[in-house]
C-alpha cells in the first residue's frame, strides 16, 4: 500500500466522523497550546528579570546594599531583621583606589515632579555618572549625557528621554533650556535616542542628573547600587574581594552588602528560569499525555464500531500490517493535526497577550512549538498501537459477522 | 482446484465441541458452478470462509491450486485472498464514505497498484457490471441491486479465480436478485470458478452442482444436467 493511500483512506475515516475528530482535535490542540503559553510565560519571566543585567555592558561589577544570606548567624540582630547600612557616594567614592577598575557608576532612583514651561509630569529620575552612559549601552540622539560630572562634581546638568521631550518641549528645542526637578534646576545637555526599560524603567519617560544633585534632591544619602567596570575580565574575583575588604572597613566591619558579577548573575537567572520553563513545560505536557489517552480511548471504540469494515479490508486481502498502519496513521493524523491546530491558537493567543500587556514579554520559545509538537505525534502513535493492534488481530469471521 | 481431505472445524462453545464441519471431502473443479445449500447452523459459512481463507481448519487439508494452504500464515493467506478470491457478501460489505469507484478500488489500493492502473480496471470493471454512471455515488445513493453490483466489481478488479458468495441475493427484491445471479453467472461463464452459499432453490436449480450439508456433513452432491 502506497503512503499516499494510507493518507487518503486515513483521512477518509476522519471526515466520515466529525464530532469524534473535532473532540479529539480540541483536545489534542488544548494540550500544545498550554505548552506553548506556559512556556512563554516563563520565557518572558525570565526576559523580565534578566533585562536589567542584560543591556549592560561587559566586565561589570555591581554592588548593592544589604546582604542575602541563607546559613550561618541565626542571632537576635538577623531576627530583628536590621536595615543594612547605607550605600553612598563616599563609598562609590573610596572604589577608586582600586586601580584595575576603569569606571564607577553609582545609581540613585527616585520620582519627581519635573516642569518645563506650563507643562508638568511625574518622572523617573536617575542620578549617576557619565560612566553609566557605557555601562547601559545607550545612545545618544543629540548633545551631551552629563557634561563635566563627576564622582564630586555635580553641575546643574541633564539629559532626558525621547518621550520627556516630547511631552514637555513639544517641538521646541530643548537642548540649553532649563527644566525645574523637585526644587532643583538643570540645564538639558542630551536627549537619549535609547528605548525599552532599565532597572525596570523605561527609558523614554527618563531624567537623569548629576549623583550628588539627586541624593540632595531626594534628601537621601543612599544608592540604590554602585556599577563598577572593570579593566579586563581576569580582575573581576579580585575586584570583587577588594570591594567587599574596602566596605567593610568603611562600615565598621560589618559586610552588608552583595557583590555579585553581572556575568554570573547573568547565567544564574538563566539556569533558573531554564528550570523554571522546562517544570512549566512538563506541566503543559501532561495535558498532552491525557489527550494521547483519549486518543487511545476514542480509537478503541472506533476499532469495534468499524469491525465490519476491518473484516471486509482483511477478506480483500488487507495484511494485518495494512490494517495496522491504517489505524495507526488515523492516531498520528489526528494528533499531528491537533498540534498544529494548538500550535496556532497558542501562538495567536502569546501574540494577542503581548498587544493586551506590552510591558510583559509574551515569548513562546521554538523548542516548545517543536517538542511539544513532537510529543503530540508520539503521544498520537504510542496510544494508537493498542487500538491499531487490536484491529489487525480481529478475526475476520468474527468481525464480518458483526452487524453494520 | 479446490481440494478439502478429512477436513474438520471445531468450535469450542461453553463446555461442548461443536463439529461446524466434519471430516469433509470435496473437490471443485476450475469453472464449476457450485451452489452450497442446507438449513441454518449446517456449516455452510464455514464452509465458505475455509474455502476463503477466512477461516482455518481444526484438521485436514485444504488445496488450492496445488498448493496446501494449511502451513500458510496470516500474510501469505491475505496474499491470496487478495490475488485469487473474490468475495461477494449478503449484507454487500461496501465502505460507507467512500464513492463506488473507491470501494472498488481498495483491493488494489490493498496490492500497491499505480494510481494510473487503478482507474483503468477501476473503469472496466464498473462496465463490466454496468454502473459506469454511478462510479461517484456513495453506498447509500445506491439502490440494494445496485450496491450489490459495486460490490461485485470490487471482488472481480483482482481477476481472482474463485468468487465466493454468501447469499448474494439475500438482501435483494426478486427483480434485482435476478440481475445479480444473471451476472454473476455470466462471469461464470467467462471462467471464473463461482461458489455459492444459498437458501435459494432457484440458484441451486440454476448451478452446475448442488452440495447439501447437514450437521457438518456432505449429504448430497450431485451435478445437475440441463443446468
Amino acid at each position: 500500500m502506497k503512503f499516499s493511500d494510507l493518507l487518503f483512506l486515513a483521512f477518509s475515516s476522519l471526515i466520515r466522523y466529525p464530532l469524534r475528530t473535532m473532540m479529539l482535535l480540541i483536545a489534542t490542540s488544548i494540550g500544545v497550546m498550554a505548552v506553548i503559553l506556559l512556556t512563554a510565560v516563563g520565557e518572558g519571566a525570565r526576559d523580565y528579570i534578566t533585562s536589567e543585567f542584560r543591556d549592560l555592558g561587559t566586565n561589570l561589577v555591581i554592588v548593592m546594599p544589604g546582604k542575602n544570606e541563607t546559613s550561618g548567624g541565626g542571632g537576635p540582630a538577623d531576627f530583628a531583621g536590621i536595615a543594612p547600612r547605607d550605600l553612598t557616594v563616599e563609598d562609590a567614592v573610596s572604589l577608586m583606589q582600586i586601580d584595575t577598575i576603569k569606571a564607577i557608576a553609582p545609581i540613585v532612583l527616585g520620582e519627581m515632579p519635573a516642569s518645563f514651561g506650563g507643562f508638568e509630569r511625574d518622572v523617573p529620575v536617575i542620578g549617576t555618572t557619565p560612566e553609566f552612559l557605557r555601562v547601559r549601552r545607550w545612545e545618544m540622539r543629540e548633545g551631551d549625557f552629563l557634561p563635566g560630572v563627576t564622582l564630586d562634581r555635580s553641575p546643574p546638568v541633564c539629559a532626558i528621554g525621547k518621550e520627556v521631550e516630547k511631552e514637555l518641549f513639544g517641538t521646541s528645542q530643548a537642548i540649553g533650556q532649563w527644566l525645574r526637578v523637585g526644587d532643583r534646576r538643570c540645564r538639558v545637555t542630551g536627549i537619549i535616542d535609547s528605548e525599552g526599560r532599565a532597572i525596570g524603567i523605561d527609558v523614554q519617560k527618563i531624567v537623569v542628573m548629576p549623583v550628588s544633585l539627586v541624593t540632595a534632591l531626594f534628601n537621601r544619602p543612599s544608592l540604590f547600587r554602585i556599577i563598577a567596570e572593570a579593566e579586563s575580565r581576569i580582575y573581576m574575583e579580585q575586584i570583587k574581594k577588594d570591594i567587599i575588604r574596602i566596605i567593610k572597613k568603611r562600615h565598621q566591619g560589618k559586610e552588608d552588602i552583595t557583590v555579585v558579577r553581572q556575568d554570573t548573575v547573568m547565567s544564574s537567572f538563566d539556569n533558573i528560569f531554564n528550570v523554571l520553563t522546562m517544570a512549566l513545560a512538563s506541566i503543559a505536557s501532561i495535558s498532552l499525555f491525557v489527550a494521547g489517552i483519549l486518543i487511545m480511548n476514542v480509537m478503541l471504540v472506533a476499532v469495534s464500531q468499524r469491525q465490519s469494515e476491518i473484516g471486509l479490508l482483511k477478506a480483500i486481502g488487507a495484511k494485518n500490517r495494512q490494517i495496522n498502519n491504517l489505524f495507526l496513521t488515523e492516531a498520528i493524523l489526528l494528533s499531528g493535526s491537533g498540534a498544529i491546530l494548538g500550535l496556532i491558537l497558542g501562538h495567536s493567543i502569546t501574540l494577542s497577550l503581548k498587544t493586551i500587556f506590552p510591558t510583559y514579554n509574551f515569548l513562546p520559545p521554538t523548542w516548545a512549538s517543536v517538542v511539544s509538537l513532537f510529543v503530540a505525534l508520539i503521544c498520537g502513535a504510542l496510544f494508537g498501537l493498542i487500538p491499531a493492534r487490536r484491529a489487525s488481530k480481529l478475526d475476520p469471521v468474527i468481525a464480518l459477522s458483526g452487524e453494520k | 482446484m479446490i481440494q478439502l481431505k478429512n477436513l474438520s472445524r471445531e468450535f469450542q462453545v461453553g463446555n461442548q465441541v461443536v463439529h461446524a464441519l466434519d471430516n469433509i471431502d470435496l473437490e471443485i473443479a476450475e469453472k464449476d458452478y457450485v451452489s452450497i445449500m442446507g438449513v441454518s447452523g449446517c456449516g455452510k459459512t464455514t464452509l465458505l470462509n475455509i474455502l476463503g481463507l477466512l477461516d482455518t481448519p481444526s484438521s485436514g487439508d485444504y488445496i488450492l491450486s496445488g498448493i496446501n494452504t494449511s502451513q500458510m500464515n496470516d500474510d501469505e493467506m491475505a496474499k491470496i485472498r487478495s490475488t485469487k478470491i473474490g468475495f461477494i457478501f449478503q449484507s454487500f460489505h461496501l465502505i460507507p464514505r467512500l464513492t463506488a469507484a473507491e470501494n472498488i478500488e481498495i483491493p488494489m489500493i490493498l496490492a500497491g497498484y499505480s494510481k494510473k492502473m487503478r482507474a483503468e480496471k477501476v473503469a472496466k470493471a464498473l462496465a463490466r457490471v454496468n454502473l459506469t454512471d454511478r462510479s461517484d455515488h456513495r453506498p447509500e445513493q445506491l439502490s440494494g441491486g445496485q450496491r450489490q453490483r459495486v460490490a461485485i466489481a470490487r471482488s472481480i478488479v483482482m481477476e481472482p479465480e474463485v468468487l465466493l458468495a454468501d447469499e448474494p441475493t439475500g438482501n435483494l427484491d426478486s427483480t434485482s436478485g435476478t440481475e445479480i445471479v444473471e451476472l454473476i453467472e455470466e462471469l461464470n461463464k467467462g471462467g471464473l470458478t463461482l461458489i455459492v452459499v444459498t437458501h435459494d432453490k432457484e440458484i441451486g436449480k440454476r448451478s452446475n452442482r448442488v452440495i447439501r450439508l447437514l450437521d457438518g456433513k456432505i449429504i448430497f452432491n450431485q451435478e445437475q444436467q440441463g443446468a
